[in-house]
C-alpha cells in the first residue's frame, strides 16, 4: 500500500493511461472504464511486487484468453522501456522465470508497432529479423499478402450489388425457450392470471406459450490456397454479407494453416473487412493442407463454435496434395460434431465434373450436401438451400454413384 | 477507500487470500488469488473461463465455505428463463386467494390485484435469493456454465451484475443492500458477449504445473503414497502434452488418484494404466490413440524424468 502513495497520484494515472493506449493499439479493446478500474484495483491491491502488479492489471484489462499473450508482451516492453515499474516498486524482483511464452511473431509485431511506432527503429528491425527466420519453416507456404484493393472498381460494384440482393433467410431451429404465442401448447399462467384479474377474476381468459425458433449459427471454412485464388475474394464478400452482427457466423480461412477472421469480417464496410482479413492471413494463395487445417479446427474450435446446432459450410475444391486416412478421420469428426455439413465446391462449374480425385472421394461420404459455388446463381441457390429447401442433385451419394 | 462490511471475513491482502483458499485445500496460483482478492474488495463479479475440470466451480464452493457465506447456485441450460432464474408467482395460491376474496364479497379488482401480487405469493429463484440480506453476510452466487444459456438470458444478467438489482413489474425494484459475491463460469462452448465480460474481472483458469498438481493430489487424496502420486501426476502432465481431443483436467487426476488408491496400487504399470484409462480420458479416439504400447512408452518417459529429478 505504501508504494503508490509515495508516488504522486498523477504519475501513476498517467502511466496507466499510456499503457492502456498501447494495449488498445495492440488490439486489446480497453475502454476508459477499464483505466479507472485499473487505478482502483492498484490502490486496492497495493502494489507489492512486480508479479502482483502484473496480475492486477491483467485482471482488469484482459477479457479474453487470446489477449493474455498480447498483454504479457506489452507489459514487458512497456515497463522495461520506461523503467517506471522498477522505480515504483523500488524492490526490483527478477522477471518471473518461465513466464515467457513462445509468442507467434504476428502478435509481437502488433505490440511493437503499437509501442514504438517509428521511434525505436532498431528494436523493430531486430524483431523483424526474428520473424523472417520463422517464416522459412515451410517451403509450401507462399507468404504473400494479397491486396484486395487490386480488385477492379467495376468488379467491386457488381459483386456488392449482387450480394446485397441475396435473400438470406436461414432455416429455423426450435428452441427450448418459450415465448407468448397465440396458438402455443402450454398455458401461460402468469399472463392468464393478469388477464383474468382485469375482470376481477370471475372469467379466466387462457393465454398460451409456445416454442420459439431461432436461426442456427453458421461456420464457414474457406480454402484460400492457390487453386482457389480466383474465388476467394468473391466468397469473402459473400461471407461478409452474411456476417451480419445479428446472425451468428464464424469464418475461418485455411491454406496451410487455420486463421479465424470472424472479428475482421464484423467490420461494417466490406472493403475494410476484407482488408482486415487479408492483413491477418499469412498463407494467402499457398498450398492446401485440408487434413491439418481440419484437425486444428476440430481440436481448437469445434467445441467453441459448433454448439447449438451449427451449419458448417466447407468451401474448398478438395484437391489435397496427399490425402490419407487422417483426412477421412478429421472430416468424419467434423461431420459428427455439426448439425449439417455443406460442401461448396467451385469445381462443380465444369459440367463434366466427376468425383475422381482421391481427396474428393475420401471426403464425399462424410458431407450432407455438395453444391457448386462459382457464380452468383449458385450463391443464390445456396441461400435457398440454407433456408431448408435442398434438392436431390446435391446428395453426395449421387456423385459417388456416377463414378462407380 | 470504501469501507467493507464484515471485514473480518474478507481477506486483507493477496497473501491472505492465498492462505484462505489453502485452508480449504484449494491450492491456487497467485494470479487467481489476485483476481479473487480484487473481486472481493471491489465488489465485482468474477468471470472464470477454462477447460472442463480445472476447478472453476470449486472456487465458488471454497469461497462460500471459508467465508462462511451461503452458496446459491444457478446452473445454466438452454431455455433458462426469468421464471426459473429470478422469480415466479405462485399461481395456485393466487387463484385460491382470488376465489376466497370473491366468497368474502370483495369485488374491487384493483384491491385483489395488489393483494395477489404481493411478496406472499412470490417464489424466489436463485438470482432473487442472492439479493436478499443474509445475517451471515452477502451470499456467494455461482452462475455455472453461462455459455449453455441463450444470449437473451445474458442480456438480462447485465442489470443484475451492474447494479445488483432486479425489477419485478408488479412489485418494483429489488436492490441488494450488500452485493453478493458473484462467480460466473464458462466452458467456452460459445463466446460470452463483451458487454457482460466488461462488468466482470476476467480470469483464465489453466492446467496447474506439475508441482502444484502434486500438492493438490496430496491435499485431496491424503492416503496416497509419495511415489504413486509423483508417477501419476507425471503421467497426467505428459498426457496433456499429447495431441488429445480432450486433455484430462485436475478433476480427472483426482478421480484417478482415488481410483488407484482404492485399487491399492503401489506403483504405476502399463496394465493398470490401460485398465483405468477410462477415468482420465473420455473420448474413444483418445483412448484408442494410447493403445498398443503407447502407454508403456509414456510411462517409461515419466519414470526417466522422475529418476533424473532425484
Amino acid at each position: 500500500m505504501q508504494a503508490p502513495q509515495q508516488d504522486p497520484q498523477g504519475r501513476l494515472a498517467e502511466n496507466i493511461v499510456y499503457f492502456a493506449r498501447a494495449l488498445r493499439t495492440a488490439g486489446i479493446p480497453v475502454g476508459p472504464g477499464s483505466v479507472l478500474d485499473a487505478l482502483t484495483a492498484i490502490q486496492t491491491a497495493g502494489v507489492g511486487t512486480r508479479e502482483d502488479f502484473y496480475w492486477t492489471l491483467h485482471t482488469v484489462f484482459v477479457k479474453r484468453h487470446e489477449h493474455s499473450m498480447l498483454f504479457d508482451q506489452a507489459f514487458k516492453i512497456f515497463f522495461r522501456k520506461r523503467g517506471y515499474l522498477e522505480r515504483l516498486l523500488a524492490l526490483m524482483s527478477p522477471p518471473v522465470p518461465g513466464a515467457v511464452p513462445e509468442a507467434p511473431p504476428q502478435a509481437s509485431q502488433r505490440v511493437l508497432d503499437a509501442l514504438f511506432s517509428g521511434a525505436e527503429k532498431v528494436e523493430r528491425e531486430k524483431s523483424e529479423v526474428e520473424i523472417d527466420a520463422r517464416f522459412t519453416v515451410s517451403d509450401r507456404e507462399v507468404l504473400e499478402k494479397k491486396d484486395f484493393a487490386q480488385m477492379s472498381a467495376a468488379e467491386i460494384a457488381a459483386a456488392k450489388d449482387a450480394i446485397k440482393r441475396l435473400v438470406l433467410s436461414f432455416d429455423q431451429v426450435k428452441m427450448r425457450r418459450l415465448t407468448p404465442h397465440p396458438h402455443g401448447h402450454r398455458i401461460d399462467m402468469r399472463r392468464t392470471l393478469r388477464a383474468s384479474l382485469k375482470a376481477g377474476g370471475a372469467v379466466i381468459d387462457l393465454k398460451y406459450r409456445g416454442r420459439r425458433t431461432r436461426i442456427p449459427p453458421v461456420v464457414a471454412l474457406l480454402d484460400i490456397s492457390g487453386s482457389m485464388s480466383q474465388y476467394t475474394r468473391l466468397f469473402l464478400h459473400f461471407l461478409h454479407a452474411i456476417s451480419d452482427s445479428r446472425k451468428r457466423v464464424s469464418t475461418f480461412l485455411f491454406g496451410t494453416r487455420l486463421t479465424n477472421v470472424t472479428r475482421a469480417l464484423k467490420e461494417k464496410d466490406p472493403d475494410e473487412a476484407l482488408a482486415a482479413c487479408s492483413a491477418s492471413v499469412l498463407d494467402w494463395s499457398g498450398g492446401t493442407r485440408i487434413a491439418t487445417s481440419l484437425a486444428e479446427f476440430n481440436r481448437k474450435w469445434s467445441r467453441r463454435v459448433l454448439a447449438q446446432g451449427a451449419v458448417v459450410l466447407l468451401i474448398t475444391d478438395g484437391l489435397e496434395r496427399d490425402p490419407d486416412e487422417r483426412l477421412e478421420f478429421e472430416i468424419d469428426r467434423l461431420h459428427r460434431s455439426c448439425r449439417r455439413l455443406v460442401w461448396l465446391n467451385p469445381l462443380l462449374r465444369f459440367s463434366g465434373f466427376e468425383a475422381k480425385a482421391r481427396g474428393i472421394k475420401v471426403m464425399l461420404p462424410h458431407v450432407d450436401e455438395m453444391r457448386p459455388i462459382h457464380n452468383l446463381e449458385s450463391m443464390q441457390e445456396l441461400c435457398r438451400a440454407l433456408s431448408g429447401m435442398g434438392g436431390r442433385e446435391t446428395d453426395p451419394k449421387e456423385w459417388l454413384r456416377r463414378v462407380a | 477507500m470504501n469501507k467493507v462490511e464484515k471485514s473480518r471475513a474478507v481477506p486483507a491482502s493477496i497473501d491472505d487470500t492465498l492462505k484462505l483458499l489453502g485452508s480449504a485445500d484449494y491450492l491456487a496460483d497467485r494470479s487467481l488469488a489476485t483476481v479473487l482478492f480484487l473481486a472481493l474488495r471491489m465488489n465485482r463479479p468474477i468471470f472464470l473461463e477454462g477447460e472442463a475440470g480445472v476447478g472453476k466451480t470449486e472456487i465458488a464452493k471454497v469461497l462460500s465455505s471459508t467465508l462462511g457465506r451461503k452458496l446459491i447456485r444457478l446452473q445454466c441450460y438452454e431455455g433458462l428463463d426469468v421464471a426459473s432464474a429470478v422469480y415466479e408467482w405462485n399461481y395456485a395460491a393466487q387463484m385460491i386467494a382470488i376465489r376466497a376474496a370473491e366468497v368474502e364479497g370483495e369485488h374491487d379488482s384493483k384491491r385483489i390485484q395488489s393483494d395477489v401480487f404481493s411478496e406472499r405469493f412470490l417464489i424466489k429463484r436463485p438470482l432473487l435469493q442472492a439479493l436478499e440480506p443474509d445475517p451471515a453476510g452477502a451470499p456467494v452466487l455461482l452462475i455455472d456454465e453461462l455459455d449453455r444459456s441463450d444470449e437473451a438470458f445474458e442480456a438480462f444478467l447485465l442489470e443484475v451484475l451492474a447494479d445488483y438489482q432486479v425489477t419485478i413489474p408488479e412489485l418494483g425494484t429489488v436492490k441488494a443492500e450488500h452485493p453478493p459475491i458473484v462467480v460466473i463460469t464458462s466452458n467456452r462452448t460459445r463466446e460470452i458477449h463483451d458487454a457482460l465480460k466488461r462488468r466482470c474481472l476476467y480470469h483464465w483458469v489453466g492446467y496447474p504445473t506439475a508441482e502444484r498438481e502434486l500438492e493438490i493430489v496430496r491435499a485431496k487424496v491424503p492416503g496416497i503414497s509419495k511415489k504413486l502420486s509423483e508417477q501419476l501426476v507425471g503421467f497426467v502432465q505428459t498426457l496433456r502434452k499429447q495431441d488429445l481431443f480432450k486433455s484430462p483436467g485436475v478433476a480427472e487426476t483426482l478421480d484417478w488418484a482415488t481410483a488407484l488408491s482404492e485399487l491399492d496400487t503401489v506403483a504405476l504399470d502399463p496394465a493398470t494404466v490401460s485398465d483405468t484409462l477410462g477415468v482420465l480420458l473420455k473420448y474413444q479416439d483418445d483412448i484408442a490413440r494410447l493403445e498398443g504400447g503407447k502407454v508403456k512408452e509414456l510411462l517409461d518417459q515419466v519414470q526417466a524424468e522422475l529418476r533424473a529429478a532425484e
